[in-house]
């Protein structure tokens, strides 16, 4: 692909994002995908990190415990600590961030189905800890949340506070696509630049890697932390939309379908996740009208899409120029 | 003491099983089955329906349960995971499909049998009672017995007969046994719908203690996976101490920690972390799978 039509295709994107989707809701009078694609582009964020540990070879099946452990750290210091919302958005992420070496040094040794199968413990233990602790309050959570406030320094305002909007789920819309848009951006430089091919040493071979050189250690730790704070940063954006949390805010099954937009997208593609999530969740809220045939028609689709395509859905492009050659 | 032993017991023996089929599956087809539970579930559901509703003996209900998740199985094997193992890049997409396959199987048993929660009547009346040191319903001891021999039977199937055989030597090396003349394709097949077929078994025992309802499914898959990594991932006698190792963590955990709240699990889950951290490959796995 040229630079030229590179740059005419994140153009698009981004128009598409930011100015096709409010006008296509504008004109349909749709409100509530709103609220469906901000969920979407959150959960993309989330999958981004799963994606990242897919690339070094390991199966996540724990970000629903960053993302969980980031939205109790923003609710907790908002409600209790009364910090400003967008301050502890990179707190929250590089909460989990630390959590996750800790975590990650023991457990990154495991490789295949048992690092998944204690990733997916992982998510069990984050919210049974939620459960068990004073300071998340149980079972009942922590409701109530005030929105997002502004942001100023010497007066001048960064960020203004989210009610001051006139709609707030559009604005919460925009932010939400505005941080996906940061985060996509980032991981595309992150999978290009000499730690993504790194990376992509350790998902082929980690003793051939390691022979030649490669702190394998270190790579691994540092995917596992950016995968972490990613998942940390969508929860705590989560918990100030729904301006609640509890326990089962995130879950096993969460975690299952962070790793299952991954798949779904394509592991070889960076942007895999957001097509991902945008087809699973999106297609799961279209299907709502199917009453009580909705997890059949989506089952079956899912299945029939990942046997016609078990390279996930963009590996239909690589066949169209495969035969092309 | 004895109750809690007996009830420890009794829990690891229906563990255990649970814990054959997804580790014999792991092993021959290195796919994680997340639709296991769902296929448990189904299990149940047969058995209500043949020995609940039609009024048919309970052994033949259990026959019915078996049967139909072995077909179901052979069936996702055959037309599933066998064309897509075979085109995708990379192993780890089959938990796409054995996902997709677990939510089909959630819908279908919705739409079939509903959300509610069904029983049975009891297969056998009256209590164990010895000295108020250990009570136990006869119908639970029964369940457990028959439990055991079935993985008796498990156990002896795959060490002397020939499927066995066939079964054993592809999960040590696919390709050294395809060489010898295993027809893999075949016996993945068999063990696959042995695998479900197992699940289902356990679905029709349990059905007639605790009840079946839709939500068992899930729950039923991570505790499976959780003795299959506390045994090792595809070894049987792994997958035997990691059923009866849980069932006396939870049945000992709930008794001792049950001062301190719900944290039982938390407690498990915890000290299973660290063990794997320890020894990742369980107690009896290969390093690495």
């Amino acid at each position: 692909m040229g630079t030229g039509l590179r740059i005419a295709g994140v153009l698009l994107f981004l128009a598409i994002v930011f100015l096709g989707v409010p006008w296509a809701i504008q004109a349909s009078g749709r409100w509530d995908f709103y609220y469906t694609l901000t969920s979407v582009a959150l959960l993309a964020i989330a999958s981004a990190g799963v994606w990242l540990t897919f690339y070094i070879g390991r199966i996540n099946i724990g970000q629903g415990a960053y993302a969980l452990t980031g939205g109790y750290v923003s609710a907790i210091l908002v409600m209790q600590a009364g910090w400003n919302f967008w301050l502890t958005l990179p707190v929250a992420g590089i909460f989990c961030a630390l959590v996750s070496v800790l975590i990650g040094l023991p457990i990154l040794r495991l490789r295949g189905v048992y690092f998944a199968m204690v990733t997916l413990v992982l998510t069990e233990v984050a919210r049974l800890t939620a459960l068990a602790l004073p300071i998340t309050n149980g079972a009942k959570g922590i409701t109530s949340i005030p929105l997002p406030g502004e942001v100023s320094i010497l007066g001048l305002t960064l960020i203004p506070a989210i009610d001051t909007f006139g709609d707030v789920k559009l604005a919460f819309y925009l932010v939400a696509a505005a941080l996906m848009v940061i985060v996509f951006a980032g991981m595309y430089r992150l999978v290009n630049s000499r730690i993504g091919h790194l990376c992509r040493s350790l998902q082929q071979n980690e003793e051939l890697a390691s022979s030649i050189g490669v702190n394998i250690t270190y790579l691994r730790i540092v995917a596992y932390a950016i995968s972490s704070f990613l998942g940390g940063i969508a929860g705590a954006m989560f918990v100030a939309i729904s301006q609640s949390i509890y326990p089962s805010s995130f879950t096993v099954v969460d975690s299952v379908n962070f790793m299952l937009n991954c798949f779904l997208g394509g592991l070889a593609y960076v942007f895999g996740p957001i097509l991902g999530t945008l087809v699973l969740y999106f297609g799961w809220d279209l299907l709502f009208e199917t009453g009580r045939f909705q997890l059949l028609i989506y089952s079956s689709v899912l299945i029939l899409i990942i046997v016609l395509l078990p390279n996930g859905l963009l590996s239909v492009f690589e066949r169209k120029r495969a035969t092309a050659r | 003491m004895e109750q809690i032993l007996a009830n420890g017991l009794y829990l690891g023996a229906q563990y255990a099983l649970i814990a054959l089929g997804l580790t014999l599956i792991f092993a021959l087809m290195n796919v994680l089955n997340f639709a296991h539970g769902q296929m448990y579930v189904l299990g149940g559901f047969v058995t209500y329906t043949v020995y609940g509703q039609l009024g048919l003996p309970f052994f033949v209900a259990l026959g019915c349960s078996a049967l139909t998740l072995a077909v179901v199985g052979a069936l996702i094997e055959r037309f599933l995971f066998r064309p897509v193992l075979a085109r995708s890049h990379r192993e780890e997409s089959s938990m796409l499909l054995a996902a997709g396959i677990a939510f089909f199987m959630d819908a279908v048993i919705l739409l079939v049998f509903g959300e509610k929660q069904r029983g049975v009547p009891k297969i056998v009346g009256g209590v164990l009672n010895w000295d108020f040191r250990l009570i136990m319903p006869y119908d639970r001891i029964l369940i457990g017995v028959l439990a055991l021999l079935s993985i008796a039977a498990f156990i002896l199937f795959m060490s002397y007969s020939r499927t066995g055989r066939a079964l054993r030597a592809m999960a040590q090396d696919r390709v050294a046994a395809q060489l010898m003349g295993v027809d893999v394709d075949r016996y993945a097949m068999i063990g696959f719908a042995l695998g479900a077929m197992l699940a289902g078994l356990v679905g029709g025992l349990l059905v007639t203690i605790t009840g079946v309802n839709l939500g068992m499914g899930g729950p039923t898959s991570i505790k499976a996976f959780l003795m299959v990594m506390i045994g090792g991932a595809g070894v049987i006698s792994g997958a035997i101490a990691g059923g009866f190792i849980l069932g006396m963590m939870e049945s000992v955990g709930l008794t001792l920690l049950s001062a301190y709240g719900d944290i039982t699990y938390l407690v498990i889950f915890a000290s299973l972390m660290v063990f794997l951290a320890i020894r990742p490959q369980g107690l009896m796995g290969k390093p690495w799978g």
